[in-house]
């Protein structure tokens, strides 16, 4: 075990995916010589050559296109998009194309690519580096959409990312990418794309959160152990394929159900799950499911930290449940 | 930069001097055959979808030179990433006629399992890769692959095909650009068939040439009478060979004509003079070459008739045999979307066998 940031530990992923499978190649805007805006790709030049980490053009329905030029030829490509927000021209490739090669193909072509790019508020980057668009891209059948919240998860997922035989979105929490530390498994360390974790266990109330909202409701959960409530929360860790059944039984456990995410609240993937506890699990509810989200604006950036779910609006968003 | 086009085949049969790529007489019969095969297939797709037995066509009447000349500069591990108007490549390339013809159908014997529309083939025996609707998206495919292969330091070419409405989409930018930048063993064809549905190719660019774009990029852009077959196979193989030594992408821009509507539920006439498709109609890739082989004596109206009437036969018989065949499961509809099925598409497929058969009527009334 090593302390690491969710940052480091997603270099230390890519490196020892890297050692073991010379068919896994990143790529990407600044991936290179600079090792990324961010630095998620620092030293891997360096260790394994300009063939296997190398900036492209800037264009990133490039980089996804030829990702999956890539991945049909049998390579193991990931291609960093610097910001979620800048993935826009690169959507018909990953919708059109990559999402829908195995099926419509009748599996005779593939596309295990991993599409990693930090995506989240908390930095003060306006709306062009802040954006939570995770739904799009839920709503896409044929694709993965992943999204860590703990540095060994980090690993663990995107080893798995990589290994995986379709296309995945990796989305990483840029607001944790430093903030966020811990302990990490050297070498080899495997989280599967379908369980999701407990992040800590309560009676009264389930919160169920991701990436960097997981932190969020930790806090807000002490406040609430301070009011008398235990709170569970739960962190799906892949939101495709969703690990249902680990939220159904903590929401039939305690009765309550609250879904946090940063993204507009409008057709968020908080509404999903919402919905599936209202479909599934309505006779063990006592109480409303609530969503706290951001809100149904652009990202502002003077105001951010009113857009963004704080420890405030997940309390209030469990008292909710409580007195409906 | 030059707009002059490659011509070779005179259209009396005669050829430019010294640009005769002299291919085998057997090369020559069987680029022919194929050309005649691809117009057959063609001509019976359609058909079928007039008479409503499969849903939908479309055909590459007038381009059989552009394409089959192109893919035959190609040795067979070397990769296609087709558009949707290549019909004689697979013919070439020798994919089993079960395999397009069950495509047509959305039968079981089809390999993308009838979740296309016709024509959308994936050949992965012939290493032509499933194409789809979207206009441009393999150019860029056909690029990451060819970096691929020059990562893996192996000495494979791509050869990708889009029309003249391709050039203007994202991915033809991107795609010409990635090969440029990283010398990828890439070879594009641009079909300029004149027509993108019922947009001329003047109202997609304010270039001169198609082929001038590729010098932008910084690789040799090449204009050829695409129907021409021996003048596209030259061109293509010169730009095969740069490819495969490592010299980079080229662009070649076959000049051609769209003969036939967009597709099955377009109707050209509505916007297209017949003077202009007269005037193509002079200039038919098949008859051109009939005039040529003719020359060198290797045609024969016996061989004509024995080409048509064997190929109709063989597809005849595959149209029966597709035709009868069963349509894929329903459980087929939730497969290969991933490569294990998620809990979720299991509850799906559970959700719709559950309205068939016994199970439904179990359902009784609705409690009131």
């Amino acid at each position: 075990m090593a302390e690491m940031t969710l940052l480091g530990a997603i270099t230390d992923a890519m490196a020892t995916e890297m050692r073991s499978d010379d068919r896994v190649v990143v790529f990407g805007e600044d991936v290179g010589k600079k090792g990324g805006v961010f630095g998620t790709t620092a030293g891997i030049q360096d260790e394994f050559g300009g063939d296997r980490c190398f900036d492209t053009p800037l264009s990133e329905c490039g980089i996804i296109g030829t990702g999956i030029g890539m991945a049909l030829y049998g390579l193991r490509p990931i291609a960093e998009i610097q910001f979620l927000d800048f993935i826009y021209p690169a959507f018909d490739q990953i919708v059109s194309e990559a999402a829908k090669m195995r099926y419509r193909s009748g599996g005779e072509y593939t596309c295990p690519m991993v599409i990693r790019s930090p995506y989240g508020g908390g930095i003060r980057g306006g709306h062009y580096h802040s954006q939570s668009s995770e739904a799009y891209f839920c709503h896409t059948p044929g694709l993965k959409v992943v999204i860590p919240s703990t540095p060994a998860d980090a690993k663990g997922l995107l080893v798995s990312s990589i290994r995986d035989e379709d296309p995945v979105m990796f989305l990483e929490p840029k607001r944790s990418y430093r903030t966020s530390k811990g302990e990490v498994p050297e070498g080899e360390h495997v989280v599967p794309l379908s369980k999701g974790r407990i992040v800590r266990e309560g009676t009264d109330c389930t919160v169920i959160a991701y990436g960097s909202m997981v932190g969020v409701c930790e806090k807000a959960a002490d406040e609430a152990e301070k009011l008398g409530k235990s709170i569970e929360i739960v962190d799906p860790r892949t939101l495709v394929p969703l690990d249902e059944s680990i939220i159904l039984e903590s929401v039939k456990k305690t009765g309550r159900c609250v879904v946090v995410y940063e993204a507009p609240k409008t057709c968020g993937y908080g509404s999903e799950i919402a919905a599936i506890v209202a479909e599934r699990a309505m006779e063990y509810m006592e109480g409303p499911i609530v969503r706290v989200a951001g809100f149904d604006t652009p990202f502002p950036y003077t105001l951010e930290n009113l857009y963004m779910p704080d420890v405030r609006r997940v309390l209030k968003g469990i008292h909710n449940t409580f007195t409906w | 930069m030059t707009s002059e086009v490659l011509t070779i085949i005179e259209t009396d049969g005669k050829v430019a001097k010294g640009k005769d790529p002299n291919l085998s007489d057997d090369q020559l019969k069987e680029l022919y055959e194929t050309m005649v095969k691809a117009r057959i297939m063609d001509e019976r797709g359609l058909a079928l979808q007039r008479q409503g037995r499969i849903g939908f066509y479309l055909q590459a009447l007038g381009q059989e030179a552009s394409h089959v000349g192109s893919a035959a500069a190609l040795l067979d591990s070397d990769w296609l990433f087709p558009a949707y108007r290549q019909p004689g490549i697979p013919i070439l390339r020798g994919a089993p006629i079960d395999q397009i013809v069950c495509e047509w159908f959305g039968h079981e014997g089809d390999p993308s399992k009838g979740r296309q529309m016709p024509v959308h083939y994936s050949l992965r025996c012939i290493n032509f890769v499933s194409i789809s609707s979207p206009i441009g998206t393999q150019i860029s495919h056909a690029a990451g692959a060819a970096m691929a292969a020059k990562i893996r330091k192996d000495d494979t070419v791509f050869m990708t095909y889009f029309g003249d409405g391709g050039t203007s989409s994202n991915d033809f930018h991107a795609g010409l650009n990635f090969a440029a930048v990283t010398k990828a063993p890439c070879v594009f064809i641009c079909e300029n068939n004149q027509w993108a549905i019922s947009v001329p190719s003047h109202r997609q660019t304010g270039s001169e040439t198609m082929a001038q774009k590729a010098v932008a990029y910084g690789m040799p852009g090449v204009r050829v009478d695409g129907n021409d077959i021996l003048a596209v196979y030259r061109v293509c193989m010169e730009a095969v060979d740069r490819a495969r030594k490592g010299e980079g992408p080229t662009m070649v821009e076959t000049v051609t004509y769209r003969m036939a509507s967009h597709s099955s539920s377009d109707d050209a006439s509505r916007y297209r003079d017949q003077e202009e498709y007269e005037l193509w109609k002079q200039r038919d890739p098949i008859q051109r070459f009939q005039q040529y082989l003719k020359r060198r004596k290797l045609w024969t109206k016996e061989w004509q008739t024995e080409i048509e009437e064997t190929y109709k036969n063989e597809l005849n018989a595959a149209i029966k045999r597709a035709e009868a065949a069963p349509k894929p499961s329903i459980e087929s509809m939730f497969e290969g979307v991933y490569m294990n099925r998620t809990q979720q598409l299991t509850a799906q497929q559970e959700e719709l066998l559950s309205l068939e058969g016994p199970a439904a009527e179990e359902l009784g009334e609705f409690p009131l």
